[in-house]
């Protein structure tokens, strides 16, 4: 392998440059990039960055030493349009073509937005950097009133972020309980009173009819009639995958690309993060993970199946993020849903303090922490490992 | 030739990565602060103690070549 073409400049994409070059490769590695900015990093755009706590520059991957180190042909600011698989071939917006011997594609999903709000001033998705200082100006201005659409990850720390700021806070969920079909109904009413505590105004089992205003937001139409005042609306319902590209690229794409255990979509065509599917062994199931650590480990396991050949590694982590809200860390590890068993191992509810494991078809699948890193990372090793329920509750019994 | 653990104790959130990569170094006690086991860990420990610092949230772990 001579020459690879990564897609996405963003963590998964230069983490796989990196690995590359770790690994020894010394062939060119060109990196393409929708972004003008050089890669930074997501995380600290809803909380950091939103608080007007940190400037841009201290959320830059690398510094710019680390960057030449790296000895990477850019093409920054270049939207990718096609791809050929079997060439491996990457075509820009401008028409250029680039072919390589090896293809990694990470170009990461785009927010969802609300249908017909796109040119009203004053509602915002956040992804990247652009977004996330608008929503910061907007902050600064201190507005009378920020609605929340989606009681998810990123509108919870939205929302935290500028209750933080002193901001007044209403937040719109359509589930009856926040985050209730990832952490079932008891761990999404704790997350709910965690907002309510802090003076958030929750508006629970309710959609998003309309948002009007002429030019500017004006109003939040909710679903059952009521209207919610709103200087400023943040939307925040998911993602979509870059994808579209791939059309006709000869890829299976399917809510994601679909690769094979060890992250391979076609010979020579390897992807990495939020843009990926593949069935991870570990938890007997196909998964498209959208975290910040999956990125990493993602973009590393990729680049080394691409020099690996065929002794390549199946990719089977268990999946771990975390979430910033108020003073709380909340962390989860693993696959957890609305039906497993849920059982609080150390520390209490009420305290808002706790870990709590997962279980399912006996096996320990998650687990849930608020507060307390130490023991999410325990049970998370126990998930690796392949645990059974019984063995988690022994485990837990034994570190009273 | 030897190297040595250095932490941003004002950067460390204690998301105990670190101590999953490598727990003969890092451990994240009750208190939800994180210890250095061994500043410095032989060459053994280097890949570990490499990817932790790789993995780290917040960049907050770094190693002096000494």
């Amino acid at each position: 392998m001579r020459s690879v073409t990564i897609v996405g400049a963003s963590l998964a994409g230069m983490r796989a440059a990196e690995t590359l070059r770790r690994e020894g490769f010394d062939g060119t590695v060109t990196v393409v990039g929708d972004e003008t900015d050089t890669p930074y990093d997501r995380p600290p755009l809803s909380k950091q960055v939103l608080a007007g706590e940190w400037e841009p520059e201290r959320i830059a991957l690398y510094d710019s030493e680390a960057l030449a180190d790296l000895s990477l042909t850019w093409r920054l600011g270049a939207l990718a349009v096609g791809f050929e698989a079997a060439s491996r071939t990457v075509t820009l917006v401008d028409g250029e073509r680039l072919v390589a011997d090896g293809v990694v594609i990470a170009t990461g999903a785009r927010t969802r937005t609300l249908r017909g709000t796109e040119d009203l001033a004053g509602v915002y998705t956040l992804r990247t950097l652009d977004d996330s200082l608008a929503i910061r100006r907007e902050f600064d201005g201190t507005p009378g009133r920020v609605v929340v659409v989606g009681a998810g990850f990123i509108g919870a720390e939205v929302a935290a972020t500028a209750r933080g700021r002193g901001l007044d806070v209403t937040m719109v969920e359509m589930a009856e309980t926040p985050l209730e079909r990832v952490l079932g109904a008891e761990m999404g009413q704790v997350c709910a009173e965690v907002h309510a505590d802090q003076g958030v105004d929750l508006r629970l089992g309710v959609g998003v009819a309309e948002i009007t205003g002429s030019d500017r937001v004006e109003q939040v139409v909710l679903s059952d009639g009521t209207r919610l005042d709103a200087d400023v609306v943040v939307v925040g319902v998911g993602v979509i995958p870059n994808t579209e590209w791939l059309e006709g690229s000869g890829l299976h794409v399917d809510n994601g690309v679909v690769c094979d255990e060890t992250c391979l979509a076609a010979p020579g065509v390897v992807a990495a993060g939020d843009v990926a599917r593949w069935p991870n062994r570990l938890f007997g199931q196909s998964m498209r993970v959208e975290h910040w650590d999956n990125a990493i480990e993602q973009g590393m396991a990729a680049a080394k199946r691409l020099l690996a050949g065929e002794a390549a590694e199946p990719f089977a982590p268990v999946p771990w993020f975390w979430s910033d809200q108020y003073d709380r860390k909340i962390q989860l590890a693993g696959r957890s849903g609305p039906d497993d068993e849920v059982v609080v191992v150390t520390g209490s509810l009420e305290e808002r303090r706790f870990a709590a494991i997962y279980g399912r078809a006996g096996r320990i699948v998650a687990v849930l922490g608020f507060n307390r890193p130490r023991n999410v990372m325990q049970y998370r090793h126990l998930i690796a490992a392949g645990a059974s329920w019984g063995e988690a509750l022994e485990f837990a019994r034994s570190q009273d | 030739m030897s190297y040595r653990i250095v932490v941003d104790f004002d950067l460390c959130e204690s998301n105990a990565i670190c101590m999953q990569v490598a727990p003969e170094v890092f451990e994240v006690r009750d208190d939800d602060f994180l210890y250095i086991l061994d500043e410095t860990p032989g060459e053994d420990q280097r890949a570990k103690v490499d990817e932790a610092v790789q993995r780290c949230p917040k960049q907050a772990i770094s190693v002096a070549e000494d």
